[in-house]
């Protein structure tokens, strides 16, 4: 691939709103995973809610769009003054040149759960939820097309964990072939039902904050995000950018619902990654990883990392911080692993406390800051799917 | 309307498959498209895919049931080992019976829910059975597109396969909305609908296109012959059968085939 600009990003989650905040939460360790108070009857668990997205309806010509996925979505892109940063690349390439990717596990599945429980007395979704467009994947991805104004490619990615990594890699392509001169990929997942007690019931969810890569962690937090981000040829940036130069796909062809046992997926994505950026193991400053907290993933993890890089390359999971994203953690991860090489801070793993025996030197605890010019963030999804991107700081200018 | 590549693109399908209750599988499907058939009289059962161990084929979703019978069939096409190929999967609602027991489940006795149909409710399980009873590690992906997921992943087929040099398998899929949802998602039937896309012609390709893609509000999507639609009326990934058609007729078409409402693939299907 050739190597891309991010001209513009933003996350919005539990850990905050916006770069500046995320940044912030990041650097004083501040965790936003909070009790569960979501929905009737919750679990005992921990959430990473955002605050203020019941009281941000969505602007009245979008209101057949109208849900939680949505409203977070919208919430989403008005942060970092992303919005404008695509109206100013439509303006610029016209709507035909920009394309949209967007990766979601649930959707706004929300909405569907919300129709079962207040059918009307004949066994019908209640009036207000009785419109096609919020019952179905693409949900999001359509309201996102219409409110951006995009007419290229507009197309939902739904790969359970790696759905929103894998949209950098698909957008990538659009740009390679020429397709489009912009995309904007991103990931948006919302609370719901059905991924509380989903996870609940395969008995993945923690009692506690997660504790990423802990010898005692005791499972997942759930949480929820909108990240986005917009690439564009290198030649194409004006101000020096981040780039993305390079991803890795691959299926892990072993279980639904469980890693394969030697991380054979995860290691074919690394390693793909590395061979498309051209770089070697050791180049990798920071690595962002996938560590959900779960016992099989982050021991899986932990030792491919371990047997793949060197001892000074610094890894950790940031959802300690933000939860478990579901769709959205591979965007949601990318601007957290952005925000690494702008500031070369290099996040530990929050609310750890002792490492598993399985984590080499390459996991780390607290936080560190040194010269990160080359970092990576790693997604691997149920159903076996793994994206790995890389990134490079920006060019001096 | 801009077309959006500076050239066309030239691709080959080495492998097709399609099934539905009344056009079960490619041979059959073939005739009675090209109106050299009739369709059976009784709608097909749903296929029992080979590539799932015996004990999982009853169990399967239907959508992974119907997505891998097409799937197989079409790498069987090709003379092509399932495990050598990329691959995109594409539905616009994914496994609607898991989504309508999950909501009533939801509503109900949520702390109850089936693990198993948990596990199975993500839009990428049609893939993931598929790798898995494959023993591919080749990349997958999994999209949806509202109406037009049919040609949004026939799209990153084709995108996939020029970027790469190489075979890779779509499979397009919808099923019947169950409950409540019914009304609202209105899907009818099992579909689904194969092919393998690259850009070098296979021994057994069976079609050649030139790909351009147009964008505007203006497009109008190809239709296929009433008699054959109607074969497939109201699944959501009815928008695959002209394409599929012109496939079986043979000979030249002019096919276009959206992939959002205001960007077509604009294809001339010929002989390979």
């Amino acid at each position: 691939m050739q190597s891309l600009s991010i001209t513009a990003f933003t996350a919005t989650c539990a850990a905050g709103s916006g770069r500046a905040e995320l940044l912030r939460a990041l650097d004083s360790g501040t965790s936003g995973l909070k009790l569960n108070d979501f929905g009737r009857d919750p679990l005992a668990t921990y959430i990473g809610r955002v605050a203020g997205v019941e009281d941000a309806p969505l602007p009245a010509e979008f209101s057949a769009y109208e849900c939680r996925n949505n409203r977070l979505a919208w919430l989403g892109l008005q942060r970092d003054d992303f919005f404008e940063a695509v109206n100013t690349a439509r303006r610029r390439y016209g709507a035909d040149r920009v394309a949209l990717v967007l990766g979601t596990s649930t959707s706004s599945i929300g909405a569907t759960e919300e129709a079962y429980s207040r059918l009307t007395p004949q066994g019908e979704f209640p009036e207000y939820l009785r419109y096609q467009a919020v019952h179905t994947p693409h949900s999001t991805g359509e309201f996102l097309q219409r409110s951006l104004g995009l007419n290229n490619v507009a197309v939902t990615v739904a790969t359970a964990c790696s759905s929103s990594a894998k949209a950098f890699a698909q957008g990538s392509r659009l740009l390679d072939l020429g397709i489009a001169d912009a995309v904007v990929v991103g990931g948006v997942d919302s609370l719901c039902g059905s991924v509380l007690f989903g996870f609940n019931s395969l008995a993945l969810v923690s009692p506690e904050p997660c504790r990423p890569f802990d010898a005692a962690r005791s499972g997942i937090s759930i949480g929820e995000a909108a990240a986005f981000a917009l690439l564009e040829r290198e030649d194409a940036a004006g101000a020096p950018a981040p780039r993305f130069i390079g991803y890795g796909e691959s299926s892990d062809a072993h279980h639904m619902s469980t890693p394969h046992p030697s991380g054979r997926g995860a290691r074919l994505a690394i390693s793909d990654a590395l061979a498309r950026g051209g770089l070697q193991a050791r180049a990798v400053d920071y690595i962002n990883l996938h560590g959900t907290a779960s016992l099989k993933n982050d021991e899986i993890e932990a030792q491919a990392i371990a047997e793949m890089f060197p001892q000074d390359t610094h890894a950790s999971s940031t959802k300690g911080w933000t939860g478990h994203t579901l769709g959205a953690a591979g965007a949601l991860e990318a601007v957290i692993t952005l925000l690494s090489l702008e500031s070369g801070l290099m996040p530990g793993n929050l609310n750890s406390r002792e490492l598993d025996a399985t984590c080499g030197p390459q996991v780390r605890l607290g936080n560190a800051r040194g010269s990160v010019r080359v970092a990576m963030s790693n997604s691997f999804g149920f159903g076996g799917s793994n994206c790995v991107l890389l990134f490079t700081a920006a060019r001096a200018s | 309307m801009t077309s959006l590549l500076a050239q066309p693109a030239r691709l080959y399908v080495n492998g097709v498959a399609l099934w539905a209750p009344r056009l079960p599988g490619w041979q059959r499907a073939r005739g009675i498209l090209a109106g050299l058939e009739a369709p059976p009289a009784e709608p097909a059962p749903r296929p029992a895919p080979e590539l799932l161990p015996p004990t999982e084929r009853r169990r399967a979703p239907d959508t992974v049931s119907v997505a891998l019978e097409a799937a197989l069939a079409a790498c069987r096409f090709a003379n092509l080992d399932p495990a050598s190929l990329p691959c995109v999967f594409s539905s616009m609602h994914g496994d609607l019976s898991i989504t309508d027991y999950m909501c009533a489940t939801m509503a109900s006795t949520p702390a109850l829910v089936s693990p198993t149909k948990f596990h199975n409710s993500v839009h990428n399980a049609a893939a993931g059975y598929w790798t898995i009873a494959a023993g591919c590690t080749r990349p997958y992906t999994a999209l949806s597109a509202g109406d037009h997921s049919f040609g949004a992943g026939l799209l990153e087929a084709c995108v996939q396969a020029l970027a790469g040099g190489e075979n890779i398998l779509l499979v397009a899929y919808d099923i019947d909305a169950r409950g409540p949802l019914a009304p609202v998602a209105r899907s009818k039937h099992l579909l689904a609908a194969a092919v393998i896309v690259s850009p070098r012609r296979g021994d057994t390709a069976i079609a050649q296109f030139e790909l351009k893609l147009d964008t505007g509000p203006g497009l109008v999507p190809s239709q296929a012959r009433p008699q054959n639609a109607e074969l497939v009326a109201g699944n959501s990934t009815e928008s695959s059968l002209p394409f599929m058609e012109a496939l079986a007729l043979g000979g030249a078409h002019d096919i276009l085939c959206l992939a959002t409402p205001s960007l077509g693939l604009v294809m001339r299907i010929g002989a390979p």
